[in-house]
């Protein structure tokens, strides 16, 4: 029995008159890792975003374990320290170096002590690489390396489930490999997340499950080698075709057989 | 003929020591009621920027009322009617305590929209990471938002001190004995007006070079702290 740790029941979500999600549904089990894929504008950070209540939702339940997330309630701040959310922008706090970074909410919110936090920070760091950028400032850093640093924040924070907005988006080719790669491992480990990506071949390594998502709906859910290799729907394939037309050379001529 | 006008075209050293001590005396007290004024905007400014910034309904329309009226009026009318005008409906103040409440009305009405720019400067989605992080909304803004408002602030912050020093002089219309009061009546009573001016020029330099350079030297260590550079 799937042991589900986050479900999403008729979800509803709109700015104004713009309905950007209807009647979503989800559910997540623990251990598994959900890609959305979809175009921009198809909800997916939205979708994100409500779940860690950076939203008001317009209809439905989205829950933790059972524990229902509601940004106007009180024990938000509580459930959000079990989501860790990381954004395609990085947000690093300017005003402090890479170590208060990582330390600042464990320490602040979660009241855990001082030199297990700062311990638990350095062998994080260390495993993605980056222990000689403990003392500097963020600006001093690459998009890469903040990007790994905002990676190493939210796991700091021992969360249940990792929220991963298009984390590549902003970051330069060379750099995209080393952010994945730290994703990759953390799915090894075994851990809950939901990835939103454009990277196609990622999305096919880290996932159980893949969601293709347009204009609110989920067009198509399947594990990656099906949805990549022979999706159902006109829609998807058509997505697909566009983003993979020369990375994945035999991939296409095999749609263009088809079509 | 020309020679004496040469000569008198001259500063008269003598002259100037011997008001020296009047106007260090008038120095001091533009300094205790300029940077109690100043201190008091601050306290204004602080609430009211975070008044806006919260959107607590009622006073926040109380708030941008009184900005706009302070900012929009010039501070010789607003001592002019707490010095008067108050007194005529029962409550009056000493010419000092009217200084520093018009200084620091005035001040906060500016110190207010510093802060407040300073706050709105920090991105939206900082908010928001440190709330992923779980933090509260006071947390947020003590460890993430006022620390990045502050050093975003500082230039017009230090900026609306030098103004609000400057300001002082028109104390004298209120009958506080100020540099610029010093001096009018000196020049009023003895016409040795080159010497009283340049006098009135130095300690106000003295006075104000000092917060300019402290101030940018605070604005470069802030920005190294909040920005690694």
């Amino acid at each position: 029995m799937a042991d589900k740790l986050l479900t999403i029941e008729h979800l509803k979500k709109s700015y104004g008159d713009n309905l950007i999600l209807k009647d979503f549904n989800l559910t997540v089990n623990r251990g598994e890792v959900v890609v959305i894929i979809g175009p921009s504008g198809c909800g997916k950070s939205t979708l994100l975003r409500c779940i860690n209540g950076l939203e008001e939702i317009q209809g439905g339940e989205i829950k933790l374990y059972g524990e229902k997330i509601d940004r106007n309630k009180k024990n938000i701040a509580e459930i959000r320290q079990k989501i860790g959310m990381v954004f395609q922008s990085y947000e690093l706090f300017p005003h402090k170096t890479v170590l208060q970074n990582i330390i600042l909410a464990p320490i602040k919110v979660q009241k855990r002590s001082k030199s297990d936090v700062i311990k638990e920070a350095e062998y994080l760091l260390e495993k993605v690489g980056l222990s000689d950028k403990r003392d500097v400032y963020p600006r001093q850093l690459s998009g890469g390396q903040k990007q790994r640093v905002a990676i190493v924040r939210a796991l700091c924070m021992h969360p249940e489930i990792m929220l991963f907005d298009e984390v590549t988006a902003a970051l330069d080719p060379e750099m995209v490999r080393e952010v994945l790669d730290t994703i990759l491992e953390l799915a090894k480990q075994g851990r809950t997340m939901i990835v939103v990506t454009h990277e196609m071949s990622f999305a096919r390594a880290v996932s159980d499950r893949v969601l293709f998502l347009d204009k609110g709906e989920i067009i198509e859910e399947d594990i990656p080698e099906r949805i990549f290799d022979n999706p159902k729907t006109e829609r998807a394939r058509r997505f697909f075709n566009t983003f993979e037309y020369d990375a994945v050379k035999n991939h296409t001529d095999t749609l263009n057989r088809k079509v | 003929m020309l020679r004496r006008l040469e000569r008198s075209d001259r500063l008269n050293w003598s002259v100037i020591e011997k008001y020296l001590p009047l106007y260090e005396k008038a120095t001091v007290l533009t300094l205790k009621i300029g940077w109690l004024g100043v201190l008091f905007s601050v306290a204004i400014g602080l609430a009211v920027s975070l008044i806006v910034h919260y959107r607590i309904p009622v006073l926040r329309q109380t708030a941008k009322i009184y900005i706009e009226i302070f900012r929009n009026t010039p501070l010789l009318i607003q001592l002019f009617f707490i010095y008067f005008g108050l007194p005529k409906i029962g409550v009056s103040f000493s010419p000092e305590f009217c200084g520093v409440l018009g200084l620091g009305l005035l001040g906060g009405s500016y110190m207010a929209e510093t802060f407040r720019s300073g706050i709105e400067a920090v991105d939206k989605i900082q908010y928001e990471t440190a709330l992923s992080l779980g933090m509260s909304k006071a947390q947020v803004m003590f460890h993430i938002v006022l620390p990045q408002a502050i050093t975003y602030s500082t230039p017009a912050f230090v900026a609306n001190i030098i103004f609000l020093l400057k300001e002082t002089s028109v104390f004298s219309a209120i009958s506080l004995m100020d540099l610029m009061f010093t001096a009018k009546d000196l020049i009023g009573l003895y016409y040795k007006t080159a010497e009283c001016l340049v006098m009135l020029v130095v300690f106000y330099l003295l006075i104000l070079l000092p917060v300019s350079v402290i101030g940018s030297v605070v604005e470069r260590r802030l920005s190294y702290a909040s920005f690694g550079d």
